[in-house]
């Protein structure tokens, strides 16, 4: 069985992180706040973990209304 | 005779000052936030310090809905409408900047602008009627090439005068001058739209008209401009903790320090009080208690009151004063005899009461609210009748 690949949107802070987990959860789409992963940035902040198939929907969905750093395959 | 107080009934007219009595909701968003979260926003990522980041984030939220701010995140949150004043004034002006502002201002905007002042910022200060109203036409008058930024309070804290925000707006537009608006006497009781009015800056205060503790306020920030706004502190905000440098973003750039979370999950429980409610029927209730209370006052003798003459062209504020009784001695008789309390002097504001022929003496200070009720009104113009024939000669 192929392994789940996971992609992390990073944000300037936890502030932009929990609006995204806002919008995403009124969207309906499945996702997860976790800490950054410290390979990914010595930032101390959380990130939003989701599905990679599922990126462009992310991106389309916080696209306007909130911004983030970049994306990061985990 | 009036009802003279009875042990336990008070009436709180000092609503322009801090509101009072606070919506129930307000007061166990704070005991929940301390018994059930406690976590530290923004800091440490455990589920306890998201849940309060959350709180602050709901907060930000309902904000942004009352001033009309399509995004939350330009919001900052600061300790009260002065320190968003001063963020405001200090962070863009620069010796040999222009600034105008109103002859209505409290000093929460004066003070600040008198300091820089004396750093080389040059001040123009723009006489208002004496009922306390700006004429846009008057501020274009002194727009010159070193003008960089308007500020204008929304409502003058001692008369209660409504200032003609879109018109000023569209001159400060026209001109490419920042516009600043002062709206701790109004957030919360009339409508605000920063893009409608075309505002850059905002501050506001969360324990007046947004029902919120004291210890809360805010700054708004249009898009892009907190790359030319200095903060007035620097320090640790959770983000970017590998750089030294203070982050440039909003909010963090204006938000070092640990974050008052009590105090913001109490104005956002005051703020959604606000938006259930509506500002529309808050202002309806608030603008007829003002004119009933003005009708009374007109048919009291020895009565003068200051500011402009009908409910609509105020916020429920009302500034009057007794001849023959100093505005200390009416507020003390107020509370004393009558348990209402209100506020007398010069309200901060003594811009204000030059405008008006008030200073120094002051006025008497009346500022309602929605938890006021018309028997109230009533009671006080009993009161203020009685003292009124106490101050009369015989
Ligand atoms: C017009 C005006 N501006 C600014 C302020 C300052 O608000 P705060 O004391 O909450 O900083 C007040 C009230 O005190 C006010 O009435």
């Amino acid at each position: 069985m192929e392994e789940q690949r996971y992609v992390v949107f990073l944000f300037p802070s936890v502030s932009y992180a929990l609006k995204a987990e806002k919008i995403l959860k009124a969207a309906g789409i499945v996702h997860k706040l976790i800490p950054v992963p410290r390979h990914i940035s010595s930032d101390c902040g959380v990130c939003l973990r989701i599905t990679e198939a599922k990126e462009q929907d992310v991106a389309g969905a916080l696209r306007g209304k909130v911004a983030w750093d970049k994306v990061v395959l985990l | 005779m009036p009802l003279e107080r009875s042990k336990n009934s008070t009436i709180y007219f000092d609503n322009a000052a801090t509101s009072w009595p606070k919506p129930a909701a307000m007061i166990a968003a704070m005991i929940a936030y301390n018994e059930q979260i406690g976590g530290s926003p923004g800091r440490s990522g455990h589920h306890r310090s998201l849940d309060a980041g959350r709180i602050i984030l709901e907060t930000r939220e309902a904000l942004a809905e009352l001033c009309g701010c399509g995004n939350s995140l330009r919001i900052a949150f600061t300790k009260n409408a002065t320190e968003a004043l001063n963020i405001a004034l200090s962070g863009v002006l620069n010796p040999g900047d222009h600034v105008i502002a109103s002859a209505m201002e409290h000093n929460s905007v004066m003070r600040p602008l008198r300091y820089l002042e004396a750093q080389g910022v040059q001040i123009s200060v723009v006489p208002c009627s004496g009922a306390g109203s700006l004429d846009p036409e008057d501020v274009r008058r002194v727009i010159g090439p070193r003008t960089r930024l308007l500020v204008v309070t929304h409502a003058s804290n001692v008369t209660g005068t409504i200032q003609p925000l879109t018109a000023l707006g569209k001159i400060a537009r026209d001109y490419g001058i920042l516009f600043c608006v002062d709206a701790a006497q109004t957030a919360g009781a009339l409508p605000i739209n920063v893009d409608e009015m075309a505002i850059d800056l905002l501050a506001f205060t969360g324990h007046k008209s947004l029902c919120g503790p004291q210890g809360t306020g805010g700054l708004y920030v249009r898009k892009g401009l907190e790359k030319q706004l200095r903060p007035l502190m620097t320090g640790g905000t959770g983000s970017r903790s590998e750089f030294e440098e203070q982050p440039d973003f909003m909010p963090d750039k204006y938000e070092s320090g640990t974050p008052n979370t009590i105090g913001l999950a109490g104005l956002g429980a005051g703020a959604r009080f606000v938006l259930a409610e509506g500002v529309e029927a808050i202002r309806g209730k608030e603008e007829g208690l003002t004119a009933r209370f003005l009708a009374g006052l007109a048919a009291l003798p020895g009565v003068t009151v200051y500011g402009p003459p009908d409910a609509a062209s105020r916020t429920a504020v009302v500034s009057f004063n007794i001849a023959g009784v100093a505005p200390s001695a009416a507020a003390l008789g107020l509370d004393e005899r009558f348990g209402i309390l209100c506020r007398p002097g010069l309200h901060c504001a003594p811009a204000a009461h030059r405008t008006m022929g008030t200073f120094p003496q002051g006025t008497i200070r009346f500022g309602f609210g929605y938890f006021n009720k018309d028997e109230e009104i009533t009671l006080a113009l009993e009161a203020i009748g009685s003292l009124a024939g106490d101050g009369a000669p015989h």
